[in-house]
C-alpha cells in the first residue's frame, strides 16, 4: 500500500494574530491513500489545506506537494490539486455544465478534453440527467457532488476534501462516501478528506491524523493507535473512542 | 493571462444579463433621448432664421435642456453607474463561497480583480459608446446638421474622459467591495463618497474659502479672486469637478480654459469680442490634458490600492 509520500510537511506553522492556527505540523500523505483529518472545530485542519494549496502563506516551515513547494509555486499545485472548500460555493444562475466548463477554462483545458472529462465527471458523481438545470435550484447533496464534479475536471492526482458530507442527509452522506472511495480505487486518487463523522472515516480511511488547537496529536494507521491508546485488539474499537481518548487528554 | 481571458468574459456575460444592467441601461438611455430631443428641437427653431455658425452640432451635448445638458447628466449620475455596476464585485463572491473556489484553480490572484475590473469598463464602455451613437443620431435628425471632422474629434474625446471617469467610480465600488464584507455596507460607502464630492464639497469649498479670506475686509476684486482661487483648488480634489471642467472644455469650443472667473479690462473685452472664434482642438485638448492626467491617475490609484489589499488579504477571511 504505502509507496513514496505524496504531500510531506515540516514543522509548518501558521499564526494570526500571535494566536497559533497552525503549530509545527508535520505529516505525510502516502500515494493512493484516504488519509483521515479529524479535529474539532477551529483545529487548523482547513488553514492547514490552504498552506498545503498555496493559498495561505506559512509563517515557517516547509510543505511539499507532489514534490512542489505550494508557497514557491502555487499555480503549478493550484493545478495538480482538486479542492473541494468548505461551504463550496456556485454561480446560481449557470447549470451544471457550464460551471464545469467555467473551472475547465480556468485551467486552460482544450475544449474537446474539456467536454470528455465533463461528460464522464457528470456521469461518476450522478448529475448527467440534471446537468441543463440551474445549480441555484440544486438540492445539497448535489451541489456537493457538483463539487466533487468540479474537481475531476482537473484529473487531480490528490484531491482536499474539507468537510464534503457538511449538512447532507444520511442517504447523501453514504453517497459521498462511497464517491470519495471510488475515486481513490477506481482513478487512484489520493484523498485527503476533513470530516467529523468518525464512523465513515472509519470505514474509508487508510490512516487518519488528529489535530487539536494546532498540533497533530496522532497519526498512524487507526488499529496502531487503537492500540496505543486503548489498548484493544482489532475490530474491537471505534474511532470515537481513540479520537475522545486524544481529545480529553489535549 | 488565461484566468482575466476566462473570468473577463464571465463577468461580461453576467453584467449583460443581469438586471441592474437592463435598468440602468433603460433609464440613462431614456433621459438621454429626452434631453436630447428638446435639445435638439430647441437648436433648429433658433437656427431657422440665422446662417448656421460652426460647431453647432456639439450644442446638443452642452446646451441645457428641461434641467441638465447631456454632459452635466453624465458627470452627476455617471459615479451610479460605475458604482451600481460594481460595489459587490467581491464581497459578493465571498459570501457565497465561491471565490475560494475561484482562487484555488490554477490562475494568479490579480486576475480575478483585473478580469472584473475589465468586464465593468467593458460594460461601461459599450453603455456610453451606444448612448453618445443614438444621441448623435438623433441630433442629426432633430437639427438637420452634420457633425464635420473635428465635432467628431471632440465627441470622441468626450467619451474617452466619461469612460475614464466611470471607470473610476467602478474602481472606488470595487475597493469598497474589497474592504467591506457586508454588500449593504459597500454600496453605502460607495453612494455616501459620491454624495460628499458632488454635494458636500462644493458648499463646503465655498464655506472654507470664505472664512479663509474674510480678514482681508472689503471685498476688492482680490478677495474674490482669492475666494475663488481657493474655491476652485479645493473642489479639484473633486473627480466631479475634473470631469466636468474637462469635458466642457473638450465639447464646448468655445470654452479657452478651465478658469471660472477671469477679470478683464476693457481692451481685453474688445480683443475678446472680435476673435471670439472657436478654439482649435489641439489647444483645448492642452487646456484639459492635466485634467485628464489626473483622472487617469486617481483611477490609477484607486485601482492599485485595490490590488494590493486583494492580494495581502488572507484567504482565511476571504
Amino acid at each position: 500500500m504505502a509507496k513514496q509520500p505524496i504531500i510531506e510537511t515540516e514543522e509548518l506553522t501558521k499564526t494570526y494574530d500571535k494566536e497559533m492556527a497552525v503549530d509545527h505540523l508535520s505529516f505525510s500523505v502516502m500515494e493512493g491513500e484516504v488519509f483521515g483529518f479529524l479535529g474539532p472545530n477551529g483545529a487548523g485542519k482547513t488553514t492547514a489545506l490552504l498552506m498545503l494549496l498555496g493559498l495561505t502563506e506559512p509563517t515557517s516551515g516547509k510543505a511539499r506537494v507532489l514534490g512542489v513547494d505550494p508557497t514557491r509555486n502555487p499555480i503549478k499545485v493550484k493545478g495538480m490539486i482538486g479542492y473541494l472548500p468548505e461551504n463550496t460555493g456556485f454561480y446560481g444562475d449557470l447549470n451544471a455544465k457550464q460551471t464545469l466548463r467555467l473551472v475547465a477554462d480556468l485551467n486552460g483545458l482544450a475544449r474537446e478534453l474539456a467536454e470528455e472529462r465533463m461528460e464522464s465527471a457528470l456521469k461518476t458523481v450522478g448529475l448527467d440527467t440534471e446537468a441543463e438545470k440551474r445549480v441555484g435550484a440544486y438540492s445539497r447533496g448535489m451541489r456537493q457532488r457538483l463539487g466533487i464534479a468540479e474537481l475531476l475536471i482537473k484529473d487531480p492526482k490528490v484531491a482536499f476534501l474539507d468537510e464534503p458530507t457538511l449538512g447532507l442527509d444520511p442517504d447523501g452522506t453514504n453517497r459521498m462516501m462511497d464517491l470519495i472511495e471510488k475515486l481513490c480505487r477506481e482513478k487512484k486518487m489520493t484523498v485527503l478528506l476533513s470530516s467529523h463523522l468518525l464512523h465513515l472515516v472509519q470505514r474509508i480511511c487508510h490512516r487518519v491524523g488528529i489535530m487539536i488547537r494546532g498540533k497533530m496529536v496522532a497519526q498512524g494507521p487507526m488499529d496502531r493507535l487503537a492500540k496505543e491508546k486503548l489498548g484493544m485488539g482489532k475490530e474491537k474499537y471505534t474511532l470515537e473512542e481513540i479520537y475522545m481518548k486524544y481529545f480529553q487528554e489535549a | 493571462m488565461r484566468g482575466i481571458k476566462t473570468i473577463f468574459k464571465k463577468e461580461l456575460a453576467d453584467h449583460f444579463s443581469s438586471y441592474r444592467f437592463l435598468i440602468l441601461f433603460a433609464l440613462i438611455a431614456m433621459v438621454s433621448l429626452i434631453t436630447s430631443y428638446m435639445v435638439g428641437l430647441d437648436i433648429k427653431e433658433n437656427l431657422e432664421e440665422v446662417a448656421k455658425p460652426r460647431l453647432v452640432f456639439l450644442m446638443v451635448f452642452t446646451s441645457r435642456g428641461a434641467f441638465l445638458s447631456l454632459v452635466e447628466f453624465v458627470a452627476f449620475f455617471g459615479p451610479l453607474i460605475g458604482l451600481i455596476l460594481g460595489f459587490d464585485t467581491i464581497n459578493r463572491e465571498r459570501n457565497e463561497g465561491t471565490l475560494s473556489k475561484l482562487l484555488s484553480q490554477p490562475i494568479y490572484r490579480d486576475s480575478v480583480i483585473n478580469g472584473k475590473f475589465l468586464a465593468g469598463a467593458a460594460t461601461i464602455t459599450i453603455m456610453m459608446v451606444s448612448i453618445v451613437l443614438v444621441i448623435t443620431g438623433l441630433g442629426l435628425n432633430l437639427v438637420g446638421v452634420v457633425p464635420g471632422l473635428e465635432e467628431i474629434w471632440r465627441i470622441v474625446i468626450y467619451l474617452i474622459i466619461s469612460i475614464v471617469y466611470i471607470s473610476f467610480w467602478l474602481g472606488v465600488a470595487i475597493l469598497f467591495s474589497i474592504l467591506l464584507r457586508s454588500i449593504a455596507t459597500s454600496a453605502l460607502a460607495g453612494f455616501a463618497v459620491w454624495i460628499f464630492f458632488s454635494f458636500l464639497l462644493p458648499y463646503g469649498a465655498d464655506t472654507v474659502a470664505r472664512a479663509v479670506t474674510s480678514d482681508v475686509g472689503q471685498r476688492g476684486p482680490e478677495t474674490i479672486i482669492r475666494q475663488t482661487r481657493i474655491q476652485k483648488a479645493i473642489t479639484l480634489i473633486s473627480p466631479m469637478e475634473l470631469y466636468t471642467d474637462a469635458t466642457a472644455t473638450v465639447i464646448d469650443p468655445l470654452r479657452k480654459t478651465t478658469r471660472s472667473i477671469i477679470l478683464m479690462g476693457p481692451m481685453e473685452r474688445i480683443s475678446q469680442a472680435r476673435f471670439a472664434g472657436p478654439l482649435p482642438l489641439g489647444q483645448s485638448i492642452l487646456v484639459v490634458f492635466p485634467y485628464i492626467i489626473s483622472l487617469i491617475a486617481i483611477t490609477a490609484i484607486c485601482f492599485a490600492i485595490s490590488y494590493t489589499v486583494f492580494m495581502r488579504q488572507e484567504i482565511r477571511s476571504l
